[in-house]
């Protein structure tokens, strides 16, 4: 038994709220990822877990034991740092087995499990080397089995990827969702800012957000599995910062409200979207949003002007002016060959569009794509 | 004439001027000639403040110069150095290099243990620390000579407070006379010593602690390593290069060490330091042909001491 719980989980830094209300629990096995832009506090909560910060107030829970005055050895994590902090004077070998030395394993079995890791992770032939003789993408391997090694029953990694090149950055992922796979039973906690990583590796992410000194605002944005916060994003934040490019704003006023279609007016269009119309009421100012892989280009009542494109090779992004949004619309499209001031027909299907109350949350979506394959919870 | 062309094509870009390997080594001729011209001066001053007194030394060391004639002296080969009254011959010359040894290997490995003492205590977060930080600073602030002749005072077998206070304390029966007891005055000297220099290695040992990474500590916690073991496993073997460049400079420095023992204790055999003996041939002898063959020795002493230093060290570094 393995489990994360954290309950009513509060830091702050002198009088500075950094996390607030974090309740929050991970099961045994599971591969949880922590995300969020800079200054919201995932780093933190990873290290309060670790046990090299201390919470405010509440509790942390692991294996069903309160571990706020244990020692961070004694928690059973192991924690591989972003800047890997690998020992500069100890060989590969070294910088492995030295965590194990002081707990009077008898030799063999030191080596076993140091050569064991070292051969999981490619390392084998580095093992005399010292780290200042290894590329970025091996001592990351190293610093993952220095924490193999102990065999804990928690992984923790803080944003391990972020000194790596785009090529290896992917490389490793894969062999950290490898190993989750081998380890099944451990519990993995993963800090990262890219969404691809969370969205690639997490059997759960934790969306965190910034609390900018603000009082009465939670941390978490959302907690769910990586399309559930796509399809079904809680709130605007979430729905901004989930997909890339990110999600088209479009403000509005609500024109009429039935209860499984609300119409909206935006700019000078009326807009359907297939979500509940519970709360709203004519007139009240409401946000729709739209990801641009959703806006059907080349066809429809709408129109926009184009003003920029992204060539990416397999697709292309259109900015689009429109009388939507002061912002341009941007839509993903396979057709690449647009000239630049050209008028493009778009629609915005019913079921595409999210819609935000005044307050940033999110109406729930009766109807999702055909690429959905999760349902709300 | 020629140097000037080439320098000046050597701004041009690579493509206007023909061969370019031509062009590289021409480049290079002129960065090496302004390497020089940007070293000569430097070099002009360490010929005149280092180079030309060392040559005269040498020179009066192979006379029978006196201070009061320095005119009329007379060639007189090695005779002060191996003569039947040569610097090697005389006992009190071997009593103050091993004086002067004693003194730097005791001074040195107190300083260098008390410094990480320091060093390690004001490594720990706290408010205090850049005030602490500074305080720390004062015995080295203060000029030798001063604070020889404070602790002089502190000392003092009548007056001073030191003997008033453990006087007052019930640990001495009479008072004890530092710098004038022979038992006493190498003892006293090495305690004002390493009062005065354990800040300096302090403060260099801080700045290497201060380069550990501290990751390295946190990864330490989680694994659960004990704190003496991170200590000597990791922050030691980091911190053990610079410590070892700082006990080469206090090395130096106690070798030649004058100021503290000619304050303090300067006419006391026992405490009597290669530079006091030079001194006292030169000025108080008057024997400037038999002072410089010593001061010669000095140095060939310290560059004996250094060279076996940086040899042990080198190897030891290989050696891992």
């Amino acid at each position: 038994m393995c489990q994360i719980q954290l309950t009513q989980l509060q830091k702050r830094f002198g009088a500075t709220p950094v996390l607030a209300d974090v309740n929050l629990t991970v099961e045994e096995g599971e591969f949880c990822v922590f995300i969020g832009p800079s200054g919201c506090g995932k780093s933190t909560l990873l290290r309060i877990i670790a046990g090299l910060d201390d919470a405010s107030a509440g509790d942390i829970v692991i294996g069903g034991r309160r571990v706020n005055d244990v020692a961070p050895a004694r928690r059973d994590v192991a924690m591989v740092f972003q800047s890997y902090a690998l020992y500069p004077h100890m060989t590969v070998y070294e910088n492995m087995a030295f965590g194990l030395r002081h707990l009077k394993l008898p030799a063999a079995e030191i080596e076993q499990r140091v050569r064991r890791a070292a051969e999981s992770l490619h390392l084998t032939a580095l093992l005399d080397r010292k780290p200042g003789a290894l590329s970025g993408g091996q001592r990351q391997r190293v610093a993952i089995g220095r924490a193999i090694v102990r065999k804990p029953k928690v992984f923790l990694f803080d944003e391990p990827l972020s000194n790596l090149d785009a090529s290896l950055r992917v490389k490793t992922r894969v062999e950290i969702a490898r190993l989750h796979r081998e380890l099944n039973n451990t519990s993995m906690i993963y800090v990262t800012h890219d969404q691809v990583e969370a969205m690639t590796l997490a059997d759960k992410i934790v969306l965190l957000r910034p609390l900018e000194g603000k009082s009465g605002v939670a941390s978490v944005a959302q907690v769910g599995s990586p399309l559930e916060l796509y399809h079904h994003p809680a709130n605007q934040f979430v729905a901004g910062f989930i997909g890339s490019p990110a999600m088209n704003f479009l403000p509005g006023v609500v024109a009429s409200a039935e209860t499984a279609r609300v119409t909206v007016r935006a700019g000078d269009a009326l807009l359907s979207a297939a979500v509940d119309a519970a709360g709203l009421a004519a007139g009240g100012a409401v946000t729709l949003g739209v990801r641009p892989e959703h806006v059907v280009a080349g066809q429809g009542e709408l129109v926009g002007r184009v003003v920029h494109i992204e060539h990416l090779g397999e697709h292309s992004f259109l900015y689009l002016d429109t009388a939507l949004s002061p912002q341009p619309l941007v839509v993903k499209t396979a057709q690449g060959d647009v000239p630049l001031g050209s008028r493009m027909p778009f629609s915005l299907p019913a079921e595409s569009l999210h819609l935000f109350h005044a307050d940033g949350a999110a109406a729930r979506r009766l109807r999702v794509p055909a690429d959905a394959a999760c349902v709300p919870a | 004439m020629v140097n000037e062309s080439s320098s000046l094509t050597a701004g041009a870009p690579p493509g206007a001027a023909g061969r370019s390997d031509g062009e590289s080594s021409s480049i290079g001729r002129t960065r090496r000639r302004q390497a020089w011209l940007l070293v000569l001066p430097m070099l002009a001053v360490l010929a005149a403040i280092a180079g030309w007194p060392l040559a005269r030394t040498l020179w009066f060391s192979l006379s029978d110069a006196q201070l009061s004639d320095m005119a009329s002296r007379q060639f007189v080969g090695l005779a002060n150095y191996i003569g039947e009254t040569g610097v090697l011959r005389d006992p009190e010359w071997w009593n103050a290099v091993g004086n002067t040894l004693q003194f730097a290997l005791v001074s040195v490995s107190l300083e260098t243990v008390l410094g990480l003492g320091v060093a390690l205590l004001l490594n720990h977060p706290s408010r205090l620390r850049t005030l602490l930080r500074a305080a720390v600073l004062v015995p080295w602030a203060i000029p030798t000579v001063v604070s020889a002749k404070m602790w002089t005072w502190m000392l003092h077998d009548q007056f001073g407070v030191i003997n008033a206070l453990l006087l007052s304390a019930g640990l001495i029966d009479h008072p004890l006379a530092f710098t004038a007891d022979p038992d006493l005055a190498f003892p006293t000297i090495l305690l004002v010593d390493v009062w005065k220099t354990t800040p300096f290695m302090a403060l260099l040992i801080l700045a290497a602690l201060q380069m550990v990474p501290g990751d390295c500590y946190e990864a330490a916690r989680v694994d659960g390593v004990p704190r003496w073991r991170v200590f000597f496993r990791v922050t030691l073997p980091l911190i053990l290069p610079a410590v070892m460049v700082a006990m080469i400079f206090r090395a130096l420095d106690a070798l030649r060490v004058f100021d503290l023992i000619y304050v303090m204790t300067s006419n006391s055999s026992a405490t009597k330091s290669m530079s006091i003996y030079v001194r006292e041939q030169m000025i108080d002898f008057q024997q400037v042909g038999y002072g410089s063959a010593s001061a010669i020795l000095l140095v060939m002493i310290i560059a004996l001491v250094v060279g076996c230093w940086l040899t042990f060290n080198r190897v030891r570094m290989e050696g891992k």
